[in-house]
């Protein structure tokens, strides 16, 4: 682990070396949901801040000094640059060495990675976002861009569903966009146990009821659990969607990050690099994939 | 390309003025199997070697290695360790330096390897040719020649090697020698070309390689991965002696008593149990059988996919590597097979 005081003497190191972390502080650790924390980091080098940009659903790599390297997808949009903000649940071995550290620890970033979601083709399409749990995290990278870029695409949806309302992710800044009159934003919970929940009530598919959907005019974008990829590939598959209109955020174990240590293979594809998104076209020809 | 010859006697006086480019290695006997390592005297080189039981990777993709050093403070440093130390690999067959050109497409790219690189920079590579025994199916893996990828290449034409120049540096070290080396004459050809043919027939082995990804694809669901799976003991054998396998694992280190560490990598196996396992506990390829299909798959399908060839070069080192008798050939054939489903 890092403090701040060490920080000082940090020479960046210039190289063409792509697995070179470069190093980024903690600038806020948000507790949104038990174990499900969202840390925003700034690079130490003032130029990697200003200039580091992604597409919406790249992932990067990140270096708990000490614990080890793990891919992470970040959930900014490349709308709302200098920061990077991560969405990472306690889970393994190096969430739980990044959930010691504090505001203003240093963390080693690298990236972005992956393919992204193929924006140039999703303009001038109506946007369909379904997720559940923690599958939030790389699609509110999408959603912001989309909004923050509102006249390039068409109709907005957003269905997502957590177990209860506690569980839910960003939960403020979705509330609030449940008001706003130009996208339709649909949340659900499985149970609501206290009874304070205003939205619906029901498993995720049941949000379909709400929602207008075109398949030939839109771009389902689709993250969670497997049991999320059962239900809503299935609903879509039902509603007529183009399997290329399908796109699916997977994630894997990942080593490098760059199509070199074998981990992330899919069939015959690297999730790091022709991934992490995937049309579900791509999913029926890659075995092990869903 | 440059051609010329060497007389058989002078190889020693080749090999003792080469050393001027850097450590000479090159097969060695040791327990009755042979390995490459650094010679002590010329007289140890096994150039009548059948195969080392690690492939010439292990120079370029060290079994482990550092990458990084990281202080508090200083955040990670790169490691030069070992990477400006020059080397002259010598023996290499075809296959192995093959393979070499394989991996090098691997660590190339976007996101070029540099530590992969800086060793290949400095490593010189001079092959010579073989005889095909019973486990080598190169030439159906088109690996049995190669027309680059190595400085110097020998090829026995009976009183002389023949020498193909690859490189800038391959026709120095001819230069440094002097006029030790000759020009061809068609005699010498025509003895390479006879040479050549004899080579092409000692083969026991041959697997057809055209359409083998489509038959990858329909017999996915063979049976025939569930028994290999059943057989298999996910030892990761086959993985560490394969000329092309390139997975690898990395682990940071803490130094006791501070918090500085490294960071290494090392070598991995698809066929280990969790290759494929994340953090939430999910395992993408849980079952042995999975695992061992997708060794097959990736190599005999998903490469060509990628790269335009399978990975694989037909050394025969994996199965003589497993200690349960999985043999590469014998699956691919089985896979071939027409299964005559009519009859039954």
């Amino acid at each position: 682990m890092l403090l701040v005081d060490d920080v000082a003497t940090y020479q960046p190191i210039v190289s063409g070396n792509p697995y070179q972390p470069h190093m980024a502080r903690i600038v806020r650790i948000y507790k949104m949901v038990e174990n499900n924390h969202l840390f925003t980091l700034r690079f130490l080098e003032d130029n990697l801040a200003h200039t580091f940009r992604h597409q919406p659903g790249q992932f990067i790599m990140l270096s708990v000094p000490g614990a080890g390297e793990i891919p992470i997808s970040i959930s900014s949009s490349p709308s709302r640059p200098e920061v990077l903000e991560l969405c990472v649940r306690r889970v393994g071995r190096v969430t739980q060495a990044l959930y010691r550290l504090h505001t203003n620890d240093v963390v080693g970033v690298r990236g972005p990675y992956g393919n992204g979601y193929p924006i140039p083709e999703m303009q001038g399409n109506d946007l369909l976002l379904a997720a559940g749990g923690l599958g939030m995290a790389p699609l509110r990278s999408l959603l912001w861009y989309a909004l923050d870029h509102r006249d390039k695409f068409n109709n907005i949806i957003l269905m997502y569903g957590t177990k209860r309302p506690e569980d839910m992710l960003f939960r403020e800044e979705l509330l609030a966009l449940v008001d706003r009159t130009d996208m339709n934003c649909l949340l659900t919970v499985d149970a609501d146990p206290a009874g304070t929940w205003k939205n619906h009530v029901g498993l995720l598919p049941t949000l379909f009821d709400y929602a207008k959907i075109e398949p030939l005019h839109t771009y389902a974008s689709v993250c969670g659990p497997p049991v999320v990829y059962k239900f809503i590939l299935q609903r879509l598959l039902e509603l007529g969607f183009p399997k290329n209109r399908i796109l699916m955020s997977l994630e894997r174990r990942m080593k490098c990050g760059i199509g070199k240590c074998g981990h992330c293979s899919v069939g015959y594809k690297y999730t790091c690099l022709q991934g992490p998104i995937f049309t579900y076209w791509d999913a029926i020809n890659l075995p092990e994939m869903i | 390309m440059k051609i010329l010859r060497l007389r058989k006697e002078k190889l020693d006086l080749f090999a003792s003025v080469v050393q001027q480019f850097g450590e000479l290695h090159a097969p060695v006997e040791q327990d009755g199997k042979y390995v490459f390592k650094r010679l002590t005297r010329w007289a140890e080189a096994r150039l009548d070697y059948d195969r080392t039981i690690l492939p010439p990777k292990k120079y370029f993709l060290p079994p482990r290695e550092t990458l990084f050093r990281y202080r508090p403070g200083e955040g990670f440093l790169p490691s030069t360790d070992g990477l400006n130390q020059r080397i002259i690999l010598f023996g290499l067959h075809a296959c192995d330096v093959y393979s070499l050109n394989i991996l090098d497409r691997v660590f190339a790219g976007k996101y070029a390897d540099p530590y992969y690189q800086a060793r290949r920079r400095n490593i010189a590579i001079i092959g010579i040719d073989c005889t095909p025994d019973k486990q080598c199916f190169c030439r159906s893996m088109r690996a049995d020649f190669v027309d680059h990828g190595f400085d110097l290449f020998f090829y026995d034409t009976g009183d002389y090697y023949q020498a193909l120049v690859g490189t800038a540096l391959g026709d120095d070290m001819v230069l440094a020698t002097g006029n030790l080396f000759e020009a061809v004459d068609a005699a010498d050809i025509d003895e390479y070309k006879r040479r050549s043919w004899n080579k092409r027939r000692a083969f026991h082995l041959d697997v057809e390689i055209r359409d083998l990804p489509e038959i990858f694809e329909m017999e996915y669901q063979s049976e025939i991965w569930e028994e290999l799976g059943a057989k298999c003991l996910s030892c990761g054998s086959c993985s560490m002696v394969c000329p092309t396998c390139y997975c690898y694992d990395v682990g940071d280190d803490v130094e006791l008593g501070s918090r500085a560490g490294k960071r290494t990598r090392s070598w991995d196996s698809c066929l280990f149990a969790d290759h494929a396992l994340v953090a939430s506990g999910e395992n993408f390829r849980g079952p042995r059988a999975s695992r061992i299909k997708f060794r097959f798959y990736h190599k005999q399908r998903g490469f060509v996919a990628e790269y335009g060839r399978p990975s694989c070069v037909g050394c025969g080192r994996c199965t003589s590597a497993c200690p349960v008798g999985i043999d590469v050939v014998q699956v691919i054939d089985r896979l071939r097979r027409v299964q005559d489903v009519a009859s039954r």
